[in-house]
């Protein structure tokens, strides 16, 4: 920040361009795009210089990667189905790298990718392309199932199809703001409690005492965004597995 | 709309900071020279770049999930279920084999035990039925020689009591004699016939 006394809890969302590729305007390398690196980097790192070993009886690092395997697995298979587990790679990326991009996120100085709108957006919409796409190229045009509930009698049908395809299109909506909307307001909510800290302890010592309330606010804030972190890249991947058990089995 | 929304709540927010702190400046001029008058997680400008390298990441990320990490993690976890069974099952048919084997060792107990009896039980009759045999030919041996021995003493009994009346006839000739001077041998004879048979 120019100025020290400031305090801004929007800075910390703001592009900067590392390099350009391509000249002015082109193909540029922000810090979001170097933390959407580093973000796939530790993962890959991870998961592959973990298991590296095969190792029976695994280490910490492996069992770790193994939990995560078995724990999206499950879910997969849980809300999918065994057939769901065609998925399992895809579901499994979104949610080590909402994971991971949140949990970077929670460390001071560096960039929060979900933060952007754009960002859980274009995974959310991708999530429907696939959805859409594997649905009709499975069901065909019983696909469309989805949106006439089995067992509904046929005079309340024009009230609850448009409800089902409104409730359906909605779904990326919500399913991309969830993340968004919490990743962002998780961050302001903490730099304006930490701003309040610094604000009360520039007024001497009466305002020194006070600041410690927003400070103990900061702390239990930022407990609960390592809770949100993890919750919301939890909720995008069940989601996603629902979504795609409804591409699977279209009527429900 | 959109856009502007969530810049004047932050901006609220900054402002009510500032009016708890006193002392900090108003932060919304402060950043709106800065990234001109857009949220920056809302500006479209940056939606662009965004996309490409989330693409390209994303991409990155789910070709090397897919074809590298999860098989990998899958064949561990795979492996080890396998070893696991593998490892129970043979355990368990260790087990039947030791079960088998407790069945057979008692089972040929069982039978040694039966074929000991036999033996025993043969030997005993044949011992009893030798000495039986032995004692049967003590017997008749011993019976044999009672009847023998019995017979002699019939026979010597016999040739005494023959000789008894011969005796007698000697002895009633003689008393005879003596009291009447004169007796024939015969005559003697026929009295101790009589006599004897009355």
């Amino acid at each position: 920040m120019a100025d020290p006394n400031k305090v801004d809890p929007i800075h910390q969302f703001g592009l900067t361009n590392i390099f350009s590729l391509g000249g002015e305007g082109g193909f540029a390398f922000t810090n979001s795009a170097l933390f959407m690196v580093l973000t796939v980097g530790l993962i890959v790192i991870f998961l592959l210089g973990s298991t590296a070993g095969r190792r029976l009886v695994p280490g910490r690092a492996q069992v770790v990667s193994e939990l995560l395997y078995d724990f999206v697995a499950n879910m997969v298979k849980g809300a999918a189905g065994s057939e769901g587990m065609k998925f399992f790679p895809f579901v499994f990326s979104l949610f080590m790298f909402v994971l991971m991009a949140n949990m970077f996120g929670m460390i001071p100085f560096f960039f929060t990718t979900t933060s952007h709108i754009i960002v859980p957006a274009a995974l959310s919409i991708l999530v429907f392309v696939v959805v859409i796409g594997y649905g009709l190229y499975r069901n065909g045009f019983k696909f469309f199932k989805l949106f006439v509930p089995a067992g509904v009698p046929g005079y309340v049908l024009p009230i609850v199809v448009p409800i089902e395809v409104v409730s359906f299109l909605s779904r990326p909506i919500s399913l991309s703001v969830r993340l968004f909307a919490n990743i962002l307001a998780g961050h302001i909510t903490l730099k304006v409690f930490a701003g309040f800290i610094y604000s009360l302890g520039s007024l001497g010592v009466l305002g020194f005492l006070g600041a410690s309330l927003p400070l103990i606010m900061t702390v239990a804030i930022t407990a609960l965004e390592f809770l949100v972190a993890a919750l919301q890249a939890y909720v995008f991947a069940v989601l996603t597995s629902m979504y795609i058990n409804d591409a699977i089995h279209p009527s429900h | 709309m959109a856009t502007e929304t969530p810049v004047m709540l932050v901006a609220q927010a900054a402002v009510d900071a500032s009016a708890e702190g006193g002392a900090v400046h108003a932060t919304t001029e402060a950043h709106g020279g800065e990234h001109s008058e857009v949220f920056p997680p809302f500006d479209p400008s940056s939606f662009g770049t965004q996309l490409i390298w989330l693409a390209i990441t994303f991409a990155f990320l789910y070709f090397t999930m897919s074809k590298l990490a999860l098989p990998r993690i899958g064949s561990i976890l795979e492996d080890r279920k396998s070893r696991i069974d593998g490892d129970l099952s043979a355990a368990d048919a260790a087990r039947q084999k030791t079960d088998a084997a407790i069945a057979a060792y008692e089972a040929a107990h069982a039978a040694a035990r039966a074929k000991s009896q036999a033996i025993a039980e043969e030997t005993r009759n044949a011992i009893k039925a030798d000495i039986d045999g032995k004692r049967k030919a003590v017997e008749a041996d011993l019976s044999k020689k009672v009847a023998d021995a019995e017979a002699s003493i019939q026979a010597t009994k016999t040739e005494a009591l023959g000789h008894v009346s011969e005796i007698a006839a000697d002895t009633v000739q003689a008393l005879v004699t003596q009291l009447t001077g004169s007796a024939s041998a015969d005559e003697a004879r026929n009295a101790v016939a009589t006599a004897a048979k009355e």
